[in-house]
């Protein structure tokens, strides 16, 4: 890690940045739970015991309907007769899938509207600075559904919708440590030896604030899993794609609660935690490390 | 005064691009752009009514003028299903939603300041090192998820409280006022009001920790130690107060994650509120009323993010607003 640092090329910090947290003991913690579900996702085909929605019969014909825990099914199976397990193992790709692509998109116009805002000034940033208001000023939760449920419910509307309100958060930070750059020597040096406006964004500023960057992306990820969970609990998520969301509306629709199968609705909430508080932890990695202060 | 003027105007540039969004989404969608007011099973002579109310005959430009005026008016049209204005459905429901959000909030910043104030009296102990973990855990977890397994161990299970809604069957009130404060309406709300509390006391509570250790190390708290005040004193006195400051601001913060947390929580319960209306109108199709309850959720949020603001510069004397730089 120190010989990273004596050789501070844009690679060198960006794999710096990456690797740092893992110092951190909660950090360490928060990369082993993502390694972990990051296996599951790519491996759901070879764990799952089942097809997630294949209706399952004994020998004699017998739905094998609201089964307790027991060996042939860890988790026991649904009133339908579909194995708990194998839902839960397929539902990790879902919630991964939404998670990243949730945090790339909201990290990238996060981070380009900071920079643009922070650099520029004037009433290029007035008018993002306003925009940002306002997208925050918007309840979040009612407006993925309200999207959700007129442009079509699918993974790709609800990452759409996360994207248009989650951004303001990164972009705000962003610019605020533009602002303190562009005024360091190492800025004004390339403006006097004639970079490009493009260059001296891109090469000389924006490697400083990735790390900025990724600690709004691990929370991003957090923020993007809990929303699909929700929106698809509340029956508007993609009706094809099994995902922990989806596992817990099919429980609460079933009278799972009633009957007390906990054995059903609670693994899906708990991993939704994991991936959620694995967010949470690597986050404050990074923070202890860009915010020395914080330390106590 | 100047800062409460731009505050105002923002909240009203807020709820105008809200209100255009919607706009555009309901006329630019591929269906009939009438299909957003006018339900097929409408009668021909509500079919006529409603489309001279919204102009739907106009031009783009005169229809948004007239959706304007209208929801000026409180005119929000007429809901596909339930055959009624759609503003008597909001009113009815907005009374649940509100008195479920506030004493939501209540009790979790009231818990969430005291608790934070008292694990940074006990910090570097062994309670301190296990609870900031346990409350990171309990604020990842989904508010739907905690209100299932709430509903299943005390609902169902345990058979403490109503399983659902917001009042029993059949129950009879006077008035309004006096629905809300029946015994019968607490225990309905008791664990909606619980589930929303846990998802939110972990925001107050890590933040009054923090800036409670930031503020035992000031100068006035070593000065009122050297007086020999009591620690009890030291802390709620001196320190507590202080540190209430950055809690209040992430009050109107969180608030955004409260409106929203309401939905998923109304939606668990049955509890008939603003949100639980939205989720099923949107699910029905049922435009007008979904367009309206967004609008209307929109404005709870706004007002209260304006309230939490003044709350603000009344509590902090040093926030001088008639002068920002």
């Amino acid at each position: 890690m120190a010989r990273a640092a004596d050789a501070p090329g844009p690679l060198a910090r960006l794999a710096q940045a990456l690797r740092i947290p893992a110092g951190d003991a909660f950090a360490a913690v928060g990369l082993s739970i993502y390694a972990v579900f990051v296996l599951v996702a790519l491996l759901a085909d070879v764990i799952r015991p089942h097809d997630p929605l294949e209706i399952l019969f004994d020998e004699d014909g017998n739905l094998l309907a609201n089964l307790g825990m027991s060996l042939a099914h860890p988790l026991g199976t649904t009133n339908l007769g579909r194995d708990i397990f194998s839902q839960l193992v397929v539902g990790t790709r879902a919630a991964l899938l939404v998670g990243l692509a949730a945090a790339v998109v909201v990290v990238a116009i996060g981070t380009l509207v900071g920079l643009v805002s922070g650099y520029f000034g004037g009433w290029i940033d007035s008018v993002l600075m306003r925009l940002a208001d306002i997208a925050l000023g918007v309840p979040f939760l009612p407006f993925v559904i309200v999207l959700a449920g007129f442009l079509g419910a699918s993974t790709g509307n609800i990452v759409l919708s996360i994207a248009l309100l989650l951004w303001p958060n990164t972009a705000r930070v962003i610019r605020s440590q533009v602002l303190t750059l562009r005024e360091r020597a190492f800025v004004e040096a390339a403006r006097v030896t004639g970079s490009s406006t493009s260059r001296i964004l891109f090469v000389h500023i924006a490697p400083n604030i990735l790390p900025l960057s990724f600690l709004y992306g691990s929370i991003a990820i957090g923020w993007a899993i809990l929303t699909e969970a929700s929106v698809s609990f509340l029956g508007f998520g993609p009706s094809n794609v099994v995902s922990w969301g989806y596992m817990l509306q099919d429980a609460y629709g079933s009278q799972a609660l009633s009957r007390g199968s906990y054995n059903w609705f609670v693994p899906p909430g708990i991993c939704i935690v994991l991936v959620v508080v694995a967010g949470f932890f690597i986050s404050r990695g990074y923070e202890e490390i860009l915010f020395p202060k914080l330390r106590d | 005064m100047r800062y409460l003027a731009s505050r105002l105007l923002q909240m009203l540039l807020v709820l105008w691009v809200v209100a255009t969004l919607l706009f555009l989404m309901f006329r630019l969608m591929p269906a009939d752009p009438t299909s957003a007011f006018i339900d097929p099973t409408f009668t021909m002579e509500q079919q006529e009514q409603m489309r001279a109310a919204f102009g739907l005959d106009k031009p783009l430009w005169q229809q948004y003028l007239i959706y304007f005026a209208n929801l000026a008016r409180g005119e929000f049209g007429q809901s596909f299903f339930q055959q009624r204005p759609v503003l008597e459905i909001l009113l009815s429901a907005l009374p649940n939603t509100l008195v479920l959000t506030v004493s939501a909030l209540l009790l979790a910043y009231l818990f969430g300041v005291l608790a934070g104030a008292w694990l940074a009296w006990k910090r570097g102990s062994r309670v301190e090192a296990a609870a900031v973990p346990a409350v990171l855990t309990v604020r990842a977890a989904p508010e739907f998820w905690l209100g299932m397994i709430l509903l299943a161990v005390f609902g169902f299970g345990l058979g403490w409280f109503p399983s659902g809604g917001a009042n029993s069957a059949g129950a009879r009130f006077d008035s309004e006022l006096a629905r809300i404060l029946s015994l019968d309406f607490l225990a309905h709300m008791a664990l909606p009001c619980l589930t929303l509390a846990l998802y939110l006391q972990g925001l107050p509570l890590l933040l009054m920790r923090s800036t409670m250790l930031e503020v035992m190390q000031e100068d006035y708290v070593t000065m009122a130690r050297m007086k020999g005040l009591p620690e009890s004193r030291i802390v709620l006195r001196h320190a507590a107060r202080n540190a209430l400051l950055p809690v209040v601001t992430a009050f109107a913060l969180g608030l955004g994650a409260t409106v929203g947390g309401n939905v998923v929580v109304e939606s668990v319960f049955s509890w008939p509120g603003l949100g639980r209306v939205l989720v099923t109108a949107v699910a029905a199709s049922d435009y007008p009323l979904a367009q309206g309850a967004f609008l209307l959720i929109t404005v709870v949020l706004v007002v209260m993010n304006f309230i939490a603001d003044l709350l603000y510069s009344v509590l902090d004397p040093r926030v001088t607003h008639g002068a920002r730089g």
